[in-house]
């Protein structure tokens, strides 16, 4: 393998190299973002009808298992994508987050106490002001937990999609693996793992910053 | 649509050292070598690990260090530093499938009822004893757990193996990739390999169910159950073990 001090390659090829990372996140974050919005809804219904939870969850767990280049490689086959669309790896992605999230949002939410949704009842919340205000709310760190693994793990499987011809930093790992280039290689894998830790850091602090009750708690040693 | 079906049903596909039974086979050694490595050294670390109490950094650092590391990237990588063959594949299949395991394992040994322990140390049990005849039997259900999710990771990623030059059902995939997708053997093998990898992968799930119902004593398997459930009730943490593949 071939190895050099890698500033020149790095210098010669910075724009491509920033401009594949831009593709990257697009590609990995925008249907970790569609995945959350719909598993809100589903999670909610999974915790409110056992009909809803018996065919939520099994189903997700199918299509959790189902390897990510065999999904990949059939998104063409059951929307008529194109065979180089973006969507073929990111609807797999949204997939990948919503199999993991809707169990996430219908546990964390049939775990809110009884006499906290029968305070607000009392209260005079309407149902959904009160989902939105008091249940969800209190969903967020369970929430959150998932919404990390999803966010990772998706910007890993990203570069599978390179296999079948779609771009992001996986491109960079298979051309660097085609021209024996292992400088581009090891870039390419390290803007990988360490952007997701950074967006996973990130995550885990906004997820303190929008639950201030919890660490309130702890420090009181009170439980929910 | 029809055209992958068709390319998936033609007999001609279903014969010889390159058809689709051959394939299953390559694509099921490289996944039970990988994962009979990984659990030969997860296990017994785990296991120590949720006995002793030490070193249970490693257990929560390796899984998520682990998520983040793009398998494709790891594999290519692998192949480069030393060869174009079996183990360099198998090695990075191993580094994946020993965390899911790992952490199985540790937290099987460590949800192990505490008054159970107690007893069999009271017993006069030796503590090598008492992990092997005690603990590791408590730790059945979740240990195999790991197993799954391992097994399940290492059938995914060994589609990539293709890529670099080996056998296994990704070969369809990416060979019908390289056909161009114009070709007969173009898009309609590579969704027909994909076809083949997904059921493979919900029927060796399905399989290895059976098999932790098999193995599992009914009285430790009841007890996990009525644990799960009333854990669940009573504050769900969100760890998830598994991830995506």
């Amino acid at each position: 393998m071939n190895i050099d001090w890698p500033w020149p390659w790095l210098e010669r090829n910075l724009d491509d190299i920033a401009e594949a990372t831009g593709e990257h996140l697009f590609l990995a974050l925008l249907p970790v973002l569609v995945g959350l919005a719909v598993s809100v809804p589903l999670g909610w219904a999974a915790s409110r009808w056992r009909v809803a939870r018996g065919i939520l969850v099994p189903l997700a767990g199918v299509l959790y298992t189902i390897p990510s280049l065999a999904l990949i490689t059939l998104v063409p086959l059951a929307l008529g994508t194109r065979i180089i669309d973006p969507l073929n790896v990111q609807v797999p992605l949204a997939i990948y987050t919503i199999a993991l999230l809707v169990r996430s949002v219908s546990d964390a939410l049939a775990a809110v106490p009884r006499e906290v949704t029968a305070a607000a009842t009392a209260l005079g919340y309407r149902p959904v002001h009160q989902f939105l205000t008091v249940e969800l709310p209190l969903a967020v760190p369970v929430i959150v937990a998932g919404l990390r693994v999803a966010v990772v793990s998706a910007m890993s499987l990203t570069a599978v999609g390179a296999l079948v011809g779609i771009g992001g930093l996986g491109q960079l790992i298979t051309e660097g693996f085609l021209r024996n280039n292992g400088v581009e290689l090891v870039v390419a894998i390290a803007l990988i793992v360490v952007l997701a830790l950074v967006i996973d850091a990130l995550l885990l602090l906004v997820g303190r910053a929008v639950t201030p009750w919890v660490r309130a708690q702890r420090g009181t040693g009170a439980s929910a | 649509m029809n055209a992958a079906f068709a390319w998936l049903f033609d007999p001609e596909h279903w014969s010889g050292p390159t058809g689709i039974p051959a394939r299953i086979l390559e694509h099921l050694g490289y996944t039970s070598l990988s994962v009979l490595f990984a659990a030969a050294i997860a296990v017994p670390l785990g296991a120590v690990i949720g006995h002793t109490g030490r070193g249970t950094f490693l257990v929560a650092g390796l899984s998520n260090g682990l998520r983040a590391l793009p398998e494709l990237g790891l594999l290519t990588l692998l192949v480069l530093l030393t060869y174009v063959g079996l183990l360099p594949v198998v090695i990075s299949l191993v580094i994946l499938a020993v965390p899911p395991i790992l952490a199985g394992t540790y937290s099987g040994i460590r949800n192990v009822d505490r008054a159970v322990v107690d007893a069999a140390h009271g017993m006069g049990m030796r503590s090598s004893t008492v992990l092997l005849r005690v603990e590791l039997p408590n730790a059945l259900p979740l240990v195999l757990g790991g197993i799954r999710a391992a097994t399940l990771q290492v059938i995914a990623t060994a589609t990539i193996a293709a890529y670099v030059s080996l056998g296994g059902l990704g070969r369809f995939v990416i060979d019908g990739n390289n056909a161009g997708p114009g070709s007969p053997d173009g898009y309609p093998q590579m969704a027909a390999g994909a076809i083949v990898v997904a059921v493979l992968a919900l029927v060796v799930e399905g399989a290895l169910a059976l098999v932790e119902r098999a193995v599992v004593s009914p009285g430790v398997r009841d007890a996990a159950r009525a644990g799960r459930s009333a854990r669940m009730r009573r504050r769900p943490t969100g760890d998830v073990v598994e991830n995506p593949i």
